[in-house]
């Protein structure tokens, strides 16, 4: 067994664990931790497959952001986990089955002869993984990096819509309006009859 | 040199057990997100497993382009799971049946 | 010439579309004018192109303009042009024009005055494409197009409900009648490949022998089925037994159409379409007998029931009626020519007897009821001798136009050899004296005897206004002297190389034979059984109308079976009613019922939605609105799909 193989099994073993731990914890801040520490041992998985600028990413943007954001969302919310977990074991066998027929069928698809490639492109020590990618993606495939962009944005502001709201009775200034207005709104010019006419007028 | 077929099965058995875990966990909406992650770094595995010995460079940007999508996926997911517990104080599943036929 | 040929169709066209479509903005005075102006120039041009025709003995066949070419075959309009044509144009334009100035005083105070000149015109036009047709798809269009403007006319009055029963009925059984005439020039179309009159005429020798299986195992001869289908036709348009029912109750249109339209002209298209196809007639022997018996029941049968009428429009139908028998007698007899001149008298003498029945309908103010007339002979003095003057020329008296056509169709018929002869011999015969029984028994009713109306229309008596009895003259002119032009139509050569006769068929020429001038003809009259059955018929009209009324009264109580059948027309009338027009309402409900509300409504439409419920209702419950178990459908699926990938591509 060479060290190479000796690392995959070691960081496939913790990931299949990983994973494993977030079907099967109760607690959902333990299964995103679990996640994350999935994402990163896939991360060092990818760095053996020489994309190195996705294994960063990963870490990056899943570890570093979407999930915090999980966990924020669940500690956000006050959630009572009992219900959730109903029928958790009946569940199982067929779970179970499901997914021990998936597994199967598809092993046996990738255990074929066609797909046992054992040989790779060797790199130069100077390769540099991301300049490459750079390279296709700024050039290629440039205007589906621009959708993508796109479809960032629009997930931003997705969101933030959905989920801005108004809260009642809650004072805050609003500048714009502030900015808006007029001298007619704040100020009223009463014409009154002095009190020396009224006098007059009543005798 | 670990053969291809290797990553492929790992790829495999990750996609199976987020499958496992959609069934266990059918309730909750948080950990059938976390299934959807989990099961799309499953098919990343192999995307970039076969870039890497195909010496092809399209499945990695396919990769970049899977993660952007996910990350959008993941932010409104997640802000429609805070709008509706916000609405309906619960993200139970079973209560969530309006479309009932 | 071709200029004139185009200009008369197209000036009664031209006064139609001014008057119809212009003739609020043109008020009626223009109206009538325009439309009138129209039918004296086609009347004058007609004359020119007669003399041309006849005299100069010329002929035109040509085409003005080429509608359509398909697959070879050319659909023309074109005129042909021949002696048979030159004298169909005077007949009709000149009938016509005199009804244009007649309807002037007859509609006075109709508020559709405008609209009324326009179908007149409109009819002239398309009487005229037909009869100067050279080619069927022309003659066709023709023929449909003066079912059109009959329909319109029959119905003019269209809130009069029996006005709207009429027209219907004529259009619905003239449809009969056109069916089998487009089936018969469909046949030529298919198996002569032209249109044309004279390519058809050609070939129809080298077609002798073809024949067609209509119906399985029946083998029939071409060119006689041909000749039947067209006189189904001319059944139709010329109302013969037993497409006549339309006729009698076409009466409900105003007066003027029923002398130009179901009396003068129209109804005579059929015979003169016929005398057009003889080359295709004369082929046939089955064809002409048919023709032959047809129109020999018409005379008889339809004559009959003319006596039992007593309105005066009806009176006269029913004569018009028995009268096409006798021109179908004579096509029948392969005497055309004969045929044709009485066509032509009698497009004269019952024009003047409409008119003249319109005149003293207008004097009645409208009443037509023959039983509350009488005695009008000395307040319309000029509509009296006209009337007598076209009654007579009606039962042939010897000297007036009737006489020569009717006594050379009797005596053609006599004459023939056909299968079927002998019986309209005698059924001419017969008839004879039922014309002019029925005839003088209107006259009498209506002109002599005790004054059967009402004080007050009593009082306004009084003759009918110019317009309307200038024409009433003007017709009486040919009524008497038509009858004089025998020598030259029927047994000169005025229809030599236009009317083709077989050899074998001898009628008009044993008439020929016996013919020795006008005089004699008119003294062999004298003394033939027509003139004394006529005479008979007259006398006994004058006996029991205005001598002795009770013998009536007798044979009416002595005879009422036969009153009762000749009241309900033979039941023919009734019959259509409940069989065809009930079966068709019966079929359409069984249609509805079954087709529309079982097959259409119940099982497709609302079938097919109740079915789509039935499935919706058993789908629905596998949307349960669970998020998770959709996402396990789809997981499913994605296994099934897998599996199937796996195992099923490898087996």
């Amino acid at each position: 067994m060479t060290f190479e193989q000796i690392i995959f099994y070691f960081f496939s073993t913790i990931l299949i664990s990983g994973a494993l731990g977030v079907v099967l914890v109760r607690n959902p801040v333990y299964a995103a931790l679990f996640l994350i520490l999935s994402f990163f041992t896939s991360s060092a998985i990818w760095l053996m497959l020489e994309a190195e600028f996705l294994g960063i990413t990963l870490v990056l943007v899943y570890v570093g952001a979407v999930m915090v954001l999980f966990l924020f969302v669940i500690m956000m919310l006050d959630i009572n986990m009992d219900p959730l977990r109903e029928g958790f074991v009946k569940m199982m066998p067929l779970a179970a089955l499901v997914a021990i027929i998936i597994a199967a069928e598809i092993v046996l698809v990738m255990a074929s002869p066609s797909f046992n490639f054992d040989q790779s492109v060797v790199h130069a020590a100077d390769y540099s993984n991301t300049k490459a990618i750079g390279n296709i993606l700024y050039t290629e495939y440039v205007y589906p990096f621009e959708i993508a962009a796109v479809i960032l944005v629009v997930a931003i502001i997705a969101a933030i819509a959905l989920t801005l709201r108004r809260r009642k009775g809650v004072k805050h200034q609003n500048p714009s309006k502030q900015i808006r207005t007029k001298r007619n709104d704040r100020v009223r010019l009463v014409k009154m009859p002095s009190s020396s006419t009224q006098n007059r007028a009543g005798e | 040199m670990i053969p291809l077929s290797n990553f492929l099965i790992l790829g495999a058995v990750l996609f199976s057990i987020s499958i496992a875990g959609m069934f266990l966990n059918r309730k909750n909406i948080l950990i059938l997100l976390m299934c959807i992650e989990l099961m799309l770094l499953a098919v990343n595995i192999n995307f970039i497993a076969f870039s890497h010995y195909l010496n092809d460079m399209a499945g990695q940007v396919f990769v970049f382009f899977i993660l952007t999508v996910a990350a959008a996926e993941a932010a409104i997911g997640l802000a429609i799971l805070v709008v509706l517990f916000r609405n309906r104080r619960t993200i139970n599943v079973q209560d969530l049946d309006e479309m009932r036929g | 010439m071709e200029n004139i040929y185009l200009a008369i169709p197209l000036s009664a066209l031209f006064g139609s579309i001014l008057a119809g479509l212009f003739g609020r903005q043109l008020g009626r005075m223009l109206s009538h004018t325009v439309t009138i102006l129209g039918v004296a120039l086609a009347c004058v041009l007609s004359l020119v192109v007669f003399n041309h025709i006849v005299l100069d003995g010329n002929t035109y066949n040509g085409a003005v303009y080429t509608w359509a070419v398909i697959e070879g075959i050319q659909f023309e309009i074109g005129f042909l042009i021949d002696n048979l044509t030159a004298m169909m144009m005077v007949v009709v334009t000149f009938v016509s024009l005199m009804v244009h100035i007649y309807t002037i005083a007859y509609m006075h105070d109709d508020p559709g005055y405008q609209r009324f000149f326009s179908y007149i015109s409109l009819f002239t036009f398309s009487m005229l494409m037909l009869v100067m047709s050279n080619n069927f798809l022309q003659l066709f269009f023709g023929w449909e197009a003066v079912g059109l403007v009959s329909y319109l006319l029959i119905g003019f009055w269209f809130k009069k409900d029996t006005a709207i029963f009429a027209n219907m009925k004529a259009f619905l059984v003239n449809r009969v009648g056109d069916f089998g005439f487009l089936l018969g020039i469909a046949a030529i179309y298919v198996h002569f490949g032209t249109l044309d009159y004279v390519e058809v005429f050609k070939q129809v020798p080298n077609l002798l022998d073809v024949t067609v299986t209509v119906i399985p195992g029946e083998e029939w001869s071409l060119m006689t089925l041909i000749a039947i289908l067209l006189f189904i036709g001319a059944m139709g348009k010329s109302a013969q037994v037993p497409l006549h029912v339309w006729l009698p109750d076409s009466m409900e249109g105003p007066t003027p159409i029923s002398a130009l339209i179901h009396a003068a002209t129209m109804v005579t298209a059929g015979i003169f379409m016929v005398s057009r196809m003889s080359p295709i007639f004369e082929v046939s022997d089955t064809a002409l007998s048919v023709v032959m018996i047809i129109g020999a029941i018409t005379a008889f049968f339809m004559g009959l029931i003319g006596i039992i009428q007593n309105d005066i429009k009806r009176v006269v139908a029913y004569s018009t009626l028995s009268q096409l028998g006798y021109m179908t007698v004579a096509l029948g007899a392969s005497a055309y020519s004969a045929g044709l001149f009485h066509l032509m008298t009698h497009a004269f003498f019952k024009a003047l007897l409409f008119l003249a029945a319109g005149s003293v309908i207008i004097a009645m103010h409208h009443e037509q009821d023959i039983r509350k007339m009488g005695g009008l002979k000395k307040y319309m003095p000029i509509t009296y001798w006209t009337s007598l003057i076209g009654s007579l020329a009606l039962i042939g008296f010897p000297g007036f136009a009737g006489f020569f056509s009717k006594d050379s169709i009797v005596e053609s018929v006599h004459a023939s050899n056909l299968a079927g002869a002998e019986f309209a011999y005698w059924m001419v015969l017969l008839g004879v004296f039922v014309t002019a029984f029925y005839s003088f028994r209107m006259f009498f009713l209506v002109f002599h005897g005790k004054e059967r109306m009402d004080e007050h229309t009593r009082s306004h008596l009084k003759e009918s206004p110019l317009t309307v009895t200038i024409p009433l003259i003007a017709l009486a002119i040919p009524s008497v002297i038509a009858g004089y032009f025998i020598d030259p139509i029927v047994v000169g050569d005025f229809f030599k190389g236009v009317v083709f006769v077989d050899p074998a068929h001898t009628a008009i020429a044993e008439l020929k034979e016996g013919y020795h001038g006008v005089f004699s003809f008119m003294l062999h009259g004298i003394m033939a059984p027509p003139f004394w059955l006529a005479m008979s018929g007259l006398g006994l009209a004058w006996y029991i109308y205005l001598k002795n009324d009770a013998l009536a009264h007798f044979a009416y109580n002595k005879f009422r079976w036969m009153h009762t059948i000749l009241d309900k027309k033979y039941g023919m009338d009734s019959f259509n009613q409940v069989v065809f027009a009930g079966g068709a309402i019966a079929l359409g409900k069984l249609l509805w019922r079954v087709g529309d509300r079982f097959l259409i409504d119940g099982l497709i439409v609302n079938g097919s939605a109740k079915a789509v419920g039935f499935f919706s209702g058993i789908l629905r419950r596998i949307q349960t609105g669970y998020m998770y178990h959709y996402a396990f459908s789809m997981i499913l699926g994605v296994l099934v799909i897998l599996t199937w990938f796996i195992f099923g591509s490898k087996g």
